[in-house]
């Protein structure tokens, strides 16, 4: 199976704080991959490295086989993005949000294709709304939307299900599934919910403190940490790190 | 290893690549619709450029035919103070276009999403100019005034080099310096010579006066109005400075762009 993701000694120092500290890893096609860590541990700087939007200070990333670096256009039109703590602007209409992404994205029939995502997210009756006025769980519709304007192969999820209720969550993990299954899209997913990524990740990356301190499937490391379940691992990790 | 070497060593690998690349227009028109949406439904930004234009011409207006009335002189103070208040218009209009172009994306948290997607810097600043120019065109047009093209012109490019400078001031020194985009074309209104010449400022003003491009557009207008023509000798000195102006300035934005997307704060301005 092709790697879409290829990490090599990737490192961001800030001053005197190492936040990734010569990670690698790879990412392989249509898998789900969960970054896990406590606050602090490089995940959202990893990520957003990943989509260019920091720069590291030594390092490779690869997309699909091509440097992010010198391909960044090409590979960013390949590539989005959810995340429940960045906004749409919130003084358009939800059409006119995904009307401009679509362009943004290039997307040739526009309406063609917000059409298509707004009856499989069911957000029809949301499209003539302001933004402003959508509850969080419309947010979070209408940010993975969003994230489905281009077709996206390779889709980075910054806690999805952050701030929505069990009801909204559990069946935006199930939408989430659904486009994994149908549309073969890679995720690297973070998220705080143990639970939520035992159901949906085979395989986890534990980070801590900018390095990678473990990384397999969940029922793997419960194993290995001789652990009831990945809740209880990541609580050790956590833990160990604090005590040294 | 040492974090100075290596880091060298990556920017080095990375120095092939072409500074300059084509700009894709469709991703330039999409925040240009963005805009116009925005602009369709939003009272203050509608103010920005038909209410707040209209009003400083009238209070100006009345001011200058009352002064005429005065007979306090002998020069046209209705021309004159009416040309500078459109000109003013132009350059300040330019300026807060980008300036605050920037900031409603600072305030929606939008920048993460923008910088997400295939879009360049040089799309995002052509499209704030595009903008800006449309802002301009209706500024202009509910005046009255049909604004010699060439005088605008310079006033534009300058304007629009102040409001770029003012963006790069704000990614240097985050959200304490917004205030910069509505106050910064202050700072350079009494020494840019809108309401009288320069040969009203101070003597050890004067020379100061001369390195600001606008200088050159308010006292080619003067020119213009007393009778003499069009100042080919003062358009392209404003010109040159522009140039000189805006190219230091794109140096300058890109470097901090860059010192931002380095310090992890792109998404941190608010």
């Amino acid at each position: 199976m092709p790697s879409i993701i290829e990490v090599k000694g990737l490192r961001k120092r800030f001053g005197s704080v190492m936040a990734v500290n010569g990670i690698s890893f790879t990412v392989d096609e249509g898998t789900i991959t969960g970054l896990l860590g406590p606050n602090g541990a490089g995940k959202t700087t990893t990520i957003q490295m990943l989509l260019d939007l920091i720069t590291p200070t030594e390092g490779e990333i690869l997309l699909f086989g091509k440097h992010l670096e010198d391909h960044r256009e090409e590979l960013l039109s390949r590539v989005n993005f959810s995340s429940p703590y960045v906004a749409l602007p919130s003084d358009l209409t939800v059409t006119e949000n995904l009307k401009t992404f679509a362009r943004l994205y290039g997307v040739s029939d526009v309406n063609k294709k917000i059409d298509e995502l707004a009856d499989f997210f069911e957000i029809r009756d949301l499209l003539p709304k302001m933004t402003s006025v959508l509850s969080t769980g419309q947010m979070t519709r209408l940010a993975l939307t969003k994230a489905l304007l281009n077709d996206p192969e390779l889709l980075f999820l910054d806690e999805p299900t952050a701030s929505l209720d069990p009801d909204i969550a559990d069946r935006t993990r199930k939408l989430l599934l659904r486009i994994s299954k149908e549309r073969g899209v890679t995720m690297l997913y973070t998220s705080h919910n143990m639970v939520e990524i035992e159901e949906l990740c085979p395989r986890v990356i534990f980070l801590q403190k900018g390095n990678i301190v473990d990384d397999g499937a969940p029922d793997s490391l419960v194993k290995k940490y001789g652990r009831k379940d990945l809740n209880e691992v990541f609580l050790q990790i956590a833990r160990e790190e604090t005590a040294h | 290893m040492d974090e100075k070497i290596s880091t060298k060593c990556f920017y080095k690998s990375r120095e092939k690549k072409p500074l300059i690349k084509a700009m894709n227009f469709h991703r330039i028109n999409a925040l240009i619709l963005r805009n116009l949406y925005l602009y369709q439904r939003s009272i203050p930004r509608l103010m920005d450029i038909l209410y707040w234009p209209v009003m400083e011409l009238l209070v100006w207006g009345f001011l200058s035919v009352y002064i005429e009335k005065l007979s306090l002189g002998t020069f046209n103070a209705v021309t004159i103070l009416l040309g500078a208040i459109i000109f003013w218009d132009i350059l300040s209009n330019a300026q807060r276009a980008v300036s605050v172009a920037f900031l409603e994306d600072v305030w929606e948290k939008n920048f993460l999403n923008l910088f997400v997607t295939p879009l360049r810097v040089s799309e995002f600043l052509a499209a704030t100019g595009i903008i800006g120019f449309i802002r301009i065109v209706i500024v202009v047009a509910v005046a009255g005034v049909l604004a010699y093209f060439l005088y605008a012109f310079n006033l534009l490019v300058f304007g629009w080099t102040l409001g770029l400078f003012t963006i790069a001031i704000i990614l240097r020194f985050g959200s304490q310096a917004q205030i910069l985009a509505w106050g910064f074309i202050t700072l350079i209104q009494p020494f840019t010579a809108v309401f009288y010449p320069v040969s009203a400022l101070p003597a050890w003003l004067q020379p100061l006066a001369w390195w600001i491009p606008s200088t050159y557009v308010f006292e080619g207008m003067r020119y213009g109005i007393a009778g003499s023509g069009f100042s080919s000798s003062l358009f392209l000195q404003g010109l040159g400075l522009n140039v000189v102006y805006l190219v230091l300035v794109l140096i300058f934005f890109y470097r901090m762009f860059a010192a931002v997307k380095r310090q992890g704060r792109l998404l941190k301005l608010h």
